[in-house]
């Protein structure tokens, strides 16, 4: 009896917590966590598209890019997303072979990333470059290559990702193949020794990075502008590499169930616009992937700008990323 | 058995889930290569058997000083604590250890003394046994203080009565009851140690400290391959049965007295001796892992914490944090008083007849099964389920609370077992000589004898489900954000000040939970 009771009165509360709102015409998004943060993009694109189209919009976020492709493999046909915004060119062929994604058909006028972008799937929204970023009170000279950070030896260290767990682990992989070709597990093992750790996530290598445990970390090029925007600090830098610096982007594209509400084209369309684009550099820390009106940030500036941009396509990247992850399991495992 | 049949129902789902999809999804290669798992499986084992070692034996020592005197000046505090790293996020507590031990902590330059130059951290298998023991060795001497907290006063009075030195009572009065705890709760902590993930992967330096459960992780996300995931589940539930198992080989059977306590004195006083190195003991212990706490509460300090608390989606996440741990808590102890219940009685049944049948083992270490089913496998496993069967943002509420609470009954049943057992021995001829049965006798008999330690594993169970992050992030939907969570994602996007200041207001929440049960204790 007792245990009954405790159980029903559980399910009235959640109830109460788990209330949706209905509206009439809805566009469902799959995103990532930190895209619908208080301090992400989702609010204030939400806000903007929803004043456009007069519709209502929901964002449903899961964990990062990969969960999500895992969700939408896990739902099929049954999704209840219109679009998936959020994966990366690393997941897109998978993500097109699993045949749950339509042609997007807008038009791409809008639409600038280095080198150039043709898809008829997905539409990029923004894009960043891995980078090497050092703490300027310990290190007065970083390594001016990805060569030199390998035969580097002594006291200063790098925190780096696993590429099984993490996007931007998965990132120094391909980075380092796109450099050193098939020597990248003797590159690897040179490395190791500049290693202090691997962790699983981003977070917790950017938190050994501020908290002073390591000099470097891995992370992106647009780093540097979040400590000089919202902390005005100058004091973590990213380091330019001569060989070129891996590049990132996010895309978004339209589900096969999507494909018969109208609010998805006209959402990706929005997408490349400035009522997108604008929020993007100091929400999602990235480089817009469209259309600005409002000016970046001068410290956007100030950036390290890669001499050379470093990508593999995505059927690249699906066809080799398991031997390549294995390679360098390989190497540092040992 | 309403609980064994829940926890097979959540295991037995989420396979089921998984097995569909991968029958269904056709399976591809397998996640991990032959040859590999051999070394993962005995890092797995060899971490995890070092770090229960090293947590078990000290606590065994520390519980029994704390106990050995009628006023230890702090006990009660220290206890509370002792509860608080388990509601931190696993990279709360790697950070805070680091703080001290790490490259840039604050020992590193003695420590450099010591290696004639640079300390190069803690980095492999010391910093992951660290961080283990940091986490289990309180949650080790909870437990065996719970257990020598059920000794009869009237043992210490004999005790007294025959003058028995302080090894004569470890020996007849202490060891018998912790002999007789040890095996279920080096079991507990060795199934914490070999589902490890975080901390292993952080502190262990690079793939070459991998665990079962990073591969297992690795199968249902980056390769999506649920066959692979169920595979090695089933491999680290077998491995860990047969240690379990081998530990319950150890264990001593040890008769409870039945007899009331009619006095409430200690008859006893240990020597100055070894007064003195019990305090040494209790101090050493509480620097171990008070120290690591400290530095997580001053860089939560350093952060806003005004602001912090001001924020709506803090307080939101708060709020849905405490009624989810509520909920999760309530259902924990009625499940676990119910298995305990019905242990005792299946133990009663074969009176003196061979050794523990497989029901009443199921009861007791059975349950403790769930915590070695990765979260992500029952998550996934369930959600593919949920797909089929309807809704699934309706029921993601359901399934946190539902999981938590299997994740917490562990926990729950170790503290409250040995409290019902002794009142069982003490009170169950009367009450059947009486026909008390049923809700007359929990009232009248039962909860009197057993609020302290319901009360204690309920706010246990609280201070474990505030923490927790398992199924969560799979069935994250906006609208049931924890503090786990948004401490996570704050420090996902360059927060880490405000990851901090919510780690700060995370610990200080289970705190306050341990201490409003121990207010309920002394009140009675």
């Amino acid at each position: 009896m007792r245990i009954e009771t405790i159980v029903c009165s559980a399910a009235l509360a959640l109830a109460v917590i788990t209330q949706h709102v209905q509206a009439s015409e809805k566009l469902t998004i799959y995103t990532y966590e930190s895209f619908t943060a208080d301090w992400g993009p989702g609010p204030q694109v939400e806000k903007a598209f929803e004043a456009e189209c007069g519709c209502d919009l929901e964002f449903v976020s899961v964990a990062d890019g990969v969960a999500l492709l895992n969700r939408l493999k896990i739902e099929g046909e049954s999704t209840k997303a219109d679009i998936v915004l959020g994966l990366d060119t690393n997941l897109t062929a998978e993500a097109k072979a699993s045949g749950l994604f339509a042609p997007h058909g807008i038009d791409m006028g809008n639409v600038s990333v280095p080198g150039g972008w043709s898809d008829d799937t997905f539409v990029p929204y923004d894009f960043g470059h891995f980078a090497v970023i050092y703490d300027t009170e310990k290190i007065s000279t970083p390594p001016a290559s990805l060569k030199e950070l390998v035969a580097q030896s002594g006291d200063t260290k790098i925190a780096i990702q696993d590429p099984r767990t993490s996007t931007p682990g998965l990132g120094l992989v391909l980075w380092m193949r796109s450099v050193f070709g098939d020597d990248a597990p003797a590159a690897w093992a040179d490395l190791k020794d500049t290693i202090l750790t691997v962790t699983p996530g981003w977070s917790e290598a950017y938190g050994l990075f501020t908290s002073g445990e390591v000099e470097m970390v891995l992370s992106y090029t647009t780093s540097p502008a979040y400590h000089m925007i919202a902390e005005s600090s100058e004091r973590y830098q990213a380091a330019t590499f001569d060989e070129g610096h891996y590049m990132q982007i996010e895309v978004a594209g339209i589900t096969s169930q999507g494909a018969d509400n109208s609010l998805s084209a006209r959402f990706l369309a929005f997408m490349t616009g400035p009522g997108f684009q604008d929020v993007i550099p100091e929400t999602n820390w990235m480089f817009p992937a469209g259309k600005i009106e409002k000016p970046l940030n001068p410290v956007f500036d100030t950036l390290v700008k890669p001499s050379k941009t470093l990508l593999f396509s995505p059927e690249e990247v699906a066809a080799n990323r398991r031997d390549w992850v294995e390679e360098w399991l390989e190497v540092m495992g040992r | 058995m309403a609980a064994i049949l829940l926890l097979a129902l959540l295991c037995g789902g989420a396979f089921a889930g998984l097995a569909y999809e991968a029958v269904a999804g056709g399976s591809r290669s397998s996640a991990i290569s032959n040859s590999r798992i051999f070394g993962v499986v005995r890092f797995t084992l060899f971490q995890a058997i070092f770090s229960t070692l090293l947590s078990v034996v000290p606590a065994l020592l520390v519980a029994r000083a704390l106990s050995r005197h009628d006023r230890f000046f702090g006990r009660e505090l220290l206890l509370r604590l002792f509860a608080v790293p388990q509601a931190l996020p696993a990279i709360v507590a790697a950070l805070g250890v680091l703080a001290l031990y790490g490259r840039g902590g604050l020992l590193a330059e003695p420590l450099g003394h010591l290696v004639e130059g640079r300390w190069p951290g803690i980095y492999g298998l010391s910093g992951i046994l660290i961080a283990h023991v940091f986490f289990n060795l309180p949650l080790a001497v909870r437990l065996f203080y719970e257990a020598l907290q059920t000794i009869p006063h009237d043992h210490w009075r004999i005790a007294g009565q025959l003058g028995m030195g302080g090894f004569a009572q470890w020996r007849f009065i202490e060891w018998p009851v912790l002999r007789r705890a040890a095996p279920s709760i080096a079991g507990l902590v060795f199934m914490l140690c070999v589902t490890s993930f975080a901390i292993v992967l952080t502190l262990g330096g690079g793939p070459a400290a991998t665990t079962l459960e990073v591969a297992i992780y690795q199968a249902l996300r980056f390769d999506f391959d649920p066959f692979a995931a169920v595979v090695l589940t089933l491999l680290q539930l077998a491995l860990t049965l047969a240690i379990i198992a081998g530990l319950a080989l150890l264990g001593g059977r040890y008769a409870e007295f039945a007899s009331l306590s009619i006095v409430s004195r200690r008859y006893v006083q240990p020597k100055a001796f070894e007064a003195i190195a019990n305090i040494l003991l209790v101090v050493l212990a509480a620097l171990f892992v008070l120290a690591p706490m400290i530095a997580v509460v001053i860089s939560g300090l350093k952060s806003e914490l005004g602001r912090l608390v001001s924020e709506s989606s803090v307080q939101r996440a708060a709020l849905t944090s405490l009624v989810l741990a509520f909920l999760s808590a309530c259902l924990a102890v009625s499940l676990s008083f119910g298995l305990v219940s019905t242990r005792k009685r299946l133990e009663m049944l074969r009176r003196n007849a061979g050794s523990a049948t497989l029901a009443e083992r199921l009861c007791d270490g059975g349950a403790s099964m769930i915590l070695v089913v990765p979260p992500i496998v029952i998550g996934a496993g369930w959600f593919v389920l949920a797909r089929h069967a309807g809704d699934v943002f309706a029921i993601a509420p359901v399934m946190v609370v539902t999981v938590n609470a299997a994740m917490a009954m562990p926990f729950v049943v170790r503290t409250i077992r040995p409290s019902f057992d002794a009142a069982a021995e003490r009170h169950d001829r009367l009450a059947a000589s009486l026909g008390m049965t049923g809700w007359y006798r929990f009232r009248l008999v039962d909860w009197p004898a057993m609020r302290v330690s319901l009360l204690s594993g309920f706010a246990f169970a609280m201070a474990l489900s505030l923490g927790d992050l398992g199924v969560i992030a799979l069935f994250g939907s906006d609208s049931l954000q924890t503090m786990p969570y948004l401490l996570l994602s704050r420090m996902s996007s360059y927060r880490t000040a405000d990851a901090a200041g919510l780690a700060l207001i995370l610990a200080a929440l289970s705190f306050a939970l341990m201490s409003l049960a121990g207010r309920a204790r002394s009140g009675q």
